[in-house]
C-alpha cells in the first residue's frame, strides 16, 4: 500500500505546474493545473469499494520511532468523504476560477496557493500521526492566510487574512498543546492508538486540559461562537477561495477534527457540555445576523457559520446516531454551499455588485442561474426533496432525542426550530431579494448569464443536491455508512435515509420551520428596523484595537528589556542563573566531599597569590588599559603553569601560545581604542556590580570545589585503555582529538576557520581613524623597526619552525600536536611581523591565510573521507609501524594527516587575524580599496 | 590544593563578571579573557587535580582524565577566536559609531525603525 504514501503529495508537485503554466493561455494552465487533482483523486476512488468493505489502508514511513515521529498516512472512510469532498469540489473550483479571475489577476499564483492549500488539507485528513496532523493544520491556516489576502491591494483582503491567521494559528498553538499532552498521556502518537484507548484518555486525569485544548483547536479553525467573527471578514477572499474554503474545506477541518477524535475524546458531560452548548450557540448567532445581512456572500458566510454549529451541536451531543446525521450534513452543506458560493460569485461577476439592497429582479437577466441558485438556497433552507431536508430532519430527530439537559432538554429541540425559522428566512431572502422583488437599483453593468462554464461546476453541485434529496442511499449510502463507521471506530448504527418517515415530530419541526421563516421574511422590513436600532459594532475594529493594544504593550516591555546596554543583558542573564543554580547547590548538604585533597606547597601558594594579586590589579587598573592588559597576561601565564602542574602540559602549551597572540592582539587593537577608560559607574553600580560578581564567583568556587572533593566516574578509562591499540598513539590527550573525537576537532577547526574569515570581513569594511598620539599627548614613535628585533626575530625564525615541527610530529605520542604546533609556527610569523614590518614581509612571504584555512580544513576532511575508500566509517583512524634505513622504525598514522590540517587552520586562523589588524597600523589598509 | 584552586576559580570569575559588566568595550573584552579563564580551569578540574600523571602512557602510574584536557584544548584556541572577534566587533564598533560605549548610553546613530509600535496599515 505504498502509493498510499505519495498520494497527498501528488498535489504538492502540482504546485509548481500553474506556475509555469501560467504564461499558456488560461485554459491551459486550468486543465494542466486539474490533471493532479483528478489523478489523485481517481487514486482516492479506486480504494473506495474496499473501504466500503470495512477495510482501512494505511501506510507509514518511519523516521524517528523513539518520540513518535514518522510520515504516517490512513484511508479509512472519514478520510475517503473529506478527501473525495477536497479533491472534487477543488476541482470544480479550478474550472469556475478560470472563468472568475479578471485579466489582471495572475492566475498561475492563485492555483498554486489553491493546490498548496488542497495538499495540505488533503495532509490533515489523511494523517495517522498527531504531530503530522498538526504539520498539515498549521499549513492550511498559511494556505489559506495566502488565499484570503489574494487581492493583497485591498485593505479589507489584508486585515482578513490577518485576522484568519491570528485566530487559525493561535487555535493551531493551542491544538499543538492537546495533542502533545493528548500523545503524552497514551504513550503514542499513533492514530490507531489514540482513537484505541478511548476509555483510558477519558480516565485520565490529563482529558480535561486534553479537550479544552484541542476544542480550542477545532472551534477557531470551524468559526465556532465565539471565534466565529473571521469567517465573514475573510470574504474579502475571491469568491472561488470563499466556495472552497469556507463551505467544504478548511472550515471543516475543525468538524473534521471533532470527528477523527469522536472515539477517543466523546460521549462524556465534558464534551457534551462544551460541545453542544457552542454548536447550538454558533448555529443560533450565525443564522441570526445571517438574516440581517445585505451582502451576498455575508449572508452566506453567517448561513455557514450557522450550519456549522449545526454539526458541532450534532457531534456534542454523544450518540452515535447524532454522529451520522453529523457526518451526512457535512456532505450536504459542503455540496449546497459551495454550489451557493459559486452563484453569488457569477451575480457578483456579471452585475458588479453583491448588495442586496440593489440586485433585485435578476431573474429577467439570468433565469438559468437564478434557478440554479433557487433549488441550492432550497436545499439550505431544508425543504424536502432536497439533500439539506433529509439532514435537517435528522438533526430534529436527534435533538428530540437529547436528555443530557434534565428537564431543561426540551430547550434543544426548541431552540433548534427556532434556528430553523432563521434558516428558512434568510434562504428565502437570498432567492427573493436577489431574483425578484422589482427592479435592480443602480448596478454598474447590465447583468446577463456567465460564460457556458463557469456555470458547469454549479450545474454538478445542485445536481448533487437534487440527487442525494430523491435517491440518498444510492448515492451516498456507502459513502456515509464508511465514514460514519470510520468515525465512531467500529460500526455505524441502523438508520434510515428514507425521504418519508410519516407524520412525526421532526416534520412538524420541519413545517413550523418553513411557515415560521416565510413569515418572519415577510415581515422583514419591522426587524430590519428593529435590528438598526443596535449600536453597530464591528468584530474587525475590535480585533484589530486588541491587536494594536498587543503590540503597543510588547513594545514598551521591548524598550524596557531592549535598551541597546549590555550590561543590562549580561546582569539578567546572571542573576537569573544565579537564581537557578543556587537553588541546587543549596540542596548540597556538604561542600566537602570524600575524595583526599592534595597538599599545598609553598610554591603553588606563592603561584594562587600572584594569580589573585594580578586579577585584582587587572580590575583596579582596568581604566589604565595597558597596564591592565600586563596584568592579564601575568594571570595567562599562571593559568598555563596550573596546567603543567596539574598534569596538562598539552594545555599548558598550548595556554602559552594562545597568551602570546591574544596579548599581541589586544595590543593591536589599543592602538584603535581609547588608551583610558573614563570613570563613569556611579557608586551604586559598583556596588551593585561587585556584589553579583561576588556572588557568582562564589557560586562558581563553590561548586568548583564541591567538584573537585567528590570522586570521579570517568569514562576516560576506555580512551587510555585504547589509545594505543585502537589510535596508534601515546599521548591519549592528542588521540582522543585527532582519532576518538576527531569529528568534534573538525568541527572546531571549521569554527574557527569561520571566526578568521568573519574578522576578516569585519576588518576589511572598518574605516578607523589612525591616533598620532597616546592618550597623554606623546606622539607614536617614527621609529618604527629596531634593527636588533629585526635580526633576533629573523634568526630565531628557523630555529621556531624547527620546534614546531617536532611538536608537531611528536604529537601524538608525546605533548604536543597540530593546535600548539600552529600556534607555535604563528607566533614565529607574528615575531617578523613585528621585527620588520608589513611591507618588509609582504614582498618575502607571500602566503595567502585564506586559502590555507580552506586547505587545512580540506587535508582534514579528506583524511576523513580516506576512510571510505577503505571501506571503513568516516575518520576511521589508521596506522602502522615502518621501518627505514638511518631513522629507524617510524609510525605512520592518518591522523597525522588530520593533525596537519588541524596545523595549517590554525596557522591560517591566527595569521589572518592578526596580520590584517596589523596591516590597519600601516599604508596597506583595506580599507581604503573597499567600496560599499 | 583543591582548596586554594577553586578559590582562584572563583576570584578569576568574579573579576571577569565585574569586568563585563563596565560600559567601555575594552573592559569587557578583558573581562571575558578572564572569565575564559576561570571557565577553562573549571572545566579542566572536572577531571580532578593530579600531580606527576600526564595522560601519556608509559611515563606515570596513574595518569590524570584525559577527556577534560582535550575539551579543554580545543576551548582555549576556541576562546581565542571569540576574544579576537570581540575585539574586532569593539573596534568595528567605534569606526562605525564613533564610540565604545556598549551601555547603550549614547543612542545610536540611525533611529531603531523597528522599535515603532503597532506597524499595522
Amino acid at each position: 500500500m505504498s502509493s498510499l504514501i505519495w498520494l497527498p503529495f501528488l498535489p504538492l508537485l502540482g504546485t509548481l505546474i500553474p506556475l509555469i503554466t501560467a504564461r499558456l493561455s488560461r485554459t491551459v494552465c486550468a486543465l494542466m493545473t486539474a490533471a493532479l487533482p483528478a489523478l489523485t483523486l481517481l487514486l482516492v476512488l479506486s480504494h473506495a469499494g474496499d473501504i466500503f468493505q470495512g477495510e482501512n489502508f494505511e501506510a507509514a514511513i518511519p523516521w524517528i520511532p523513539s518520540i513518535g515521529l514518522e510520515l504516517a498516512f490512513r484511508l479509512d472512510g472519514l478520510a475517503l468523504l473529506f478527501a473525495i469532498l477536497i479533491l472534487g469540489i477543488g476541482l470544480l473550483v479550478i474550472l469556475y476560477a478560470r472563468y472568475y479571475l479578471s485579466a489582471q489577476d495572475s492566475i498561475g499564483k492563485f492555483y498554486a496557493y489553491l493546490i498548496l492549500f488542497m495538499f495540505a488539507m488533503l495532509g490533515v485528513v489523511l494523517s495517522n500521526n498527531l504531530i503530522q496532523l498538526w504539520f498539515f493544520w498549521e499549513l492550511t491556516s498559511i494556505s489559506s492566510f495566502l488565499l484570503i489576502s489574494f487581492w493583497g491591494h485591498k485593505t479589507d483582503a489584508r486585515k482578513g487574512a490577518r485576522m484568519a491567521l491570528t485566530i487559525t494559528g493561535a487555535g493551531g498553538l493551542a491544538l499543538l498543546a492537546g495533542l502533545l499532552i493528548l500523545g503524552n498521556t497514551v504513550g503514542s502518537f499513533n492514530l490507531q492508538d489514540i482513537l484505541d484507548s478511548g476509555p483510558f484518555i477519558k480516565a485520565s486525569a490529563n482529558y480535561p486540559i486534553i479537550v479544552v485544548l484541542i476544542l480550542l483547536g477545532a472551534f477557531t479553525k470551524s468559526a465556532q461562537f465565539p471565534f466565529h467573527f473571521w469567517l465573514p471578514n475573510a470574504m474579502a477572499a475571491p469568491t472561488p477561495v470563499s466556495a472552497y474554503l469556507h463551505s467544504a474545506t478548511m472550515v471543516k477541518a475543525g468538524i473534521f477534527l471533532m470527528a477523527r477524535f469522536y472515539p477517543a475524546l466523546a460521549d462524556t458531560n465534558l464534551w457534551f457540555l462544551i460541545v453542544s452548548l457552542t454548536g447550538l450557540a454558533t448555529f443560533l448567532v450565525g443564522a441570526y445576523h445571517a438574516l440581517f445581512q445585505h451582502d451576498l456572500k455575508g449572508l452566506l458566510a453567517n448561513s455557514t457559520i450557522s450550519h456549522l454549529g449545526l454539526i458541532t451541536l450534532l457531534l456534542g451531543m454523544g450518540t452515535d446516531l447524532a454522529a451520522v446525521a453529523a457526518i451526512f450534513h457535512i456532505i450536504n452543506h459542503a455540496i449546497f454551499k459551495a454550489s451557493l458560493f459559486m452563484a453569488a460569485g457569477i451575480i457578483d461577476h456579471e452585475s458588479g455588485s453583491r448588495d442586496m439592497r440593489q440586485l433585485n429582479g435578476l431573474w429577467k437577466y439570468m433565469p438559468y442561474t437564478a434557478t440554479l441558485a433557487m433549488v441550492a438556497s432550497a436545499s439550505m433552507a431544508g425543504v424536502p426533496l432536497m439533500n439539506g431536508f433529509l439532514s435537517k430532519e435528522m438533526f430534529f430527530t436527534e435533538t428530540l432525542h437529547q436528555a443530557s439537559l434534565g428537564s431543561l432538554s426540551w430547550f434543544i429541540p426548541v431552540l433548534a426550530t427556532l434556528g430553523g425559522v432563521f434558516a428558512v428566512a434568510y434562504s428565502t431572502r437570498f432567492i427573493h431579494d436577489v431574483f425578484f422583488n422589482g427592479e435592480p437599483i443602480n448596478l454598474p453593468k447590465t447583468p446577463h448569464e456567465p460564460p457556458r462554464y463557469m456555470r458547469v461546476p454549479v450545474e454538478i453541485l445542485v445536481a448533487l443536491c437534487l440527487l442525494v434529496g430523491l435517491f440518498p442511499s444510492l448515492v451516498v449510502g456507502d459513502l456515509l455508512f464508511a465514514a460514519a463507521s470510520a468515525t465512531l471506530n467500529g460500526t455505524a448504527p441502523d438508520y434510515s435515509l428514507a425521504i418519508w418517515h410519516g407524520f412525526n415530530f421532526p416534520l412538524l419541526m420541519s413545517i413550523i420551520a418553513l411557515i415560521g421563516g416565510l413569515f418572519m421574511y415577510h415581515n422583514r422590513t419591522h426587524l430590519f428596523k428593529f435590528q438598526a436600532k443596535f449600536p453597530s459594532s464591528d468584530p474587525k475594529l475590535i480585533f484589530e484595537g486588541i491587536v494594536q493594544r498587543i503590540a503597543a504593550q510588547a513594545s514598551r516591555i521591548i524598550a524596557y528589556t531592549e535598551n541597546n546596554s549590555l550590561q543590562r543583558y549580561i546582569f539578567f542573564v546572571l542573576s537569573l542563573s544565579m537564581v537557578m543554580t543556587a537553588s541546587s547547590l543549596m540542596k548540597l548538604n556538604t561542600t566537602t566531599g570524600q575524595r583526599p585533597e592534595i597538599p599545598v606547597d609553598a610554591l603553588s601558594i606563592t603561584c594562587a597569590v600572584l594569580l589573585c594579586v594580578s586579577a585584582i590589579a587587572t580590575v583596579i587598573w582596568h581604566r589604565r588599559r595597558v597596564i591592565a592588559l600586563i596584568t592579564l597576561s601575568v594571570v595567562g601565564l599562571i593559568v598555563s603553569l596550573a596546567f603543567a602542574l596539574f598534569s596538562a602540559p598539552d594545555l599548558a602549551l598550548t595556554q602559552l601560545s594562545v597568551e602570546v597572540v591574544t596579548v599581541i592582539l589586544l595590543i593591536l587593537a589599543l592602538f584603535f581604542l581609547p588608551q583610558k577608560t573614563p570613570k563613569e559607574s556611579s557608586p551604586q553600580r559598583v556596588v551593585r556590580d561587585l556584589g553579583l560578581a561576588s556572588l557568582v564567583g562564589g557560586v562558581i568556587g563553590t561548586i568548583c570545589y564541591a567538584l573537585m572533593t567528590r570522586p570521579l566516574d570517568t569514562i576516560s578509562t576506555f580512551f587510555t585503555e585504547n589509545s594505543k591499540t585502537g589510535g596508534g598513539g601515546t599521548n591519549v590527550v592528542n588521540v582522543i582529538l585527532v582519532d576518538f573525537r576527531g569529528f568534534d576537532t573538525l568541527g572546531e577547526i571549521t569554527v574557527l576557520g569561520i571566526a578568521a574569515l568573519g574578522i576578516y570581513k569585519l576588518i576589511a569594511r572598518m574605516r578607523l581613524s589612525m591616533p598620532s598620539a597616546d592618550s597623554t599627548g606623546r606622539p607614536w614613535s617614527e621609529d618604527k623597526h629596531p634593527i636588533l628585533l629585526a635580526v633576533i626575530s629573523q634568526s630565531l625564525l628557523p630555529l621556531a619552525l624547527l620546534v614546531s615541527a617536532y611538536i608537531f610530529l611528536r604529537g601524538h605520542n608525546m605533548p604536543g600536536g597540530g593546535f600548539i604546533a600552529g600556534l607555535i609556527t604563528a607566533v614565529a610569523i607574528i615575531q617578523q611581523y613585528i621585527g620588520h614590518g608589513v611591507d618588509w614581509i609582504k614582498t618575502r612571504l607571500k602566503l595567502d591565510y585564506q586559502i590555507m584555512i580552506g586547505a587545512g580544513i580540506g587535508v582534514s576532511t579528506l583524511s576523513g573521507l580516506g576512510s571510505w575508500v577503505f571501506g571503513h566509517t568516516f575518520l576511521s583512524s589508521w596506522f602502522d609501524y615502518f621501518y627505514l634505513p638511518v631513522i629507524g622504525k617510524f609510525e605512520l598514522a592518518s591522523a597525522m594527516f588530520f593533525d596537519l590540517g588541524v596545523y595549517l587552520t590554525v596557522i591560517g586562523a591566527t595569521m589572518l587575524i592578526l596580520a590584517n589588524l596589523g596591516k590597519l597600523t600601516t599604508s596597506e589598509r583595506p580599507t581604503l580599496q573597499e567600496h560599499d | 590544593m583543591e582548596g586554594m584552586y577553586a578559590f582562584c576559580v572563583g576570584l578569576l570569575t568574579a573579576c571577569g563578571v565585574f569586568l563585563a559588566l563596565r560600559g567601555r568595550s575594552f573592559s569587557v573584552v578583558v573581562g571575558l579573557t578572564l572569565l575564559s579563564y576561570a571557565v577553562n580551569l573549571f572545566l579542566f578540574a572536572s577531571g580532578r587535580l593530579k600531580l606527576d600523571g600526564a595522560a601519556v602512557l608509559g611515563e606515570s602510574e596513574q595518569y590524570s582524565d584525559p577527556l577534560p584536557q582535550a575539551l579543554v584544548l580545543t576551548a582555549i584556541v576556541i576562546g581565542f577566536a571569540m576574544t579576537a572577534f570581540a575585539v574586532i566587533l569593539a573596534m568595528r564598533a567605534r569606526a562605525d559609531l564613533g564610540n565604545d560605549h556598549v551601555d547603550g548610553a549614547i543612542p545610536p546613530q540611525h533611529n531603531d525603525t523597528s522599535k515603532k509600535s503597532g506597524g499595522s496599515q
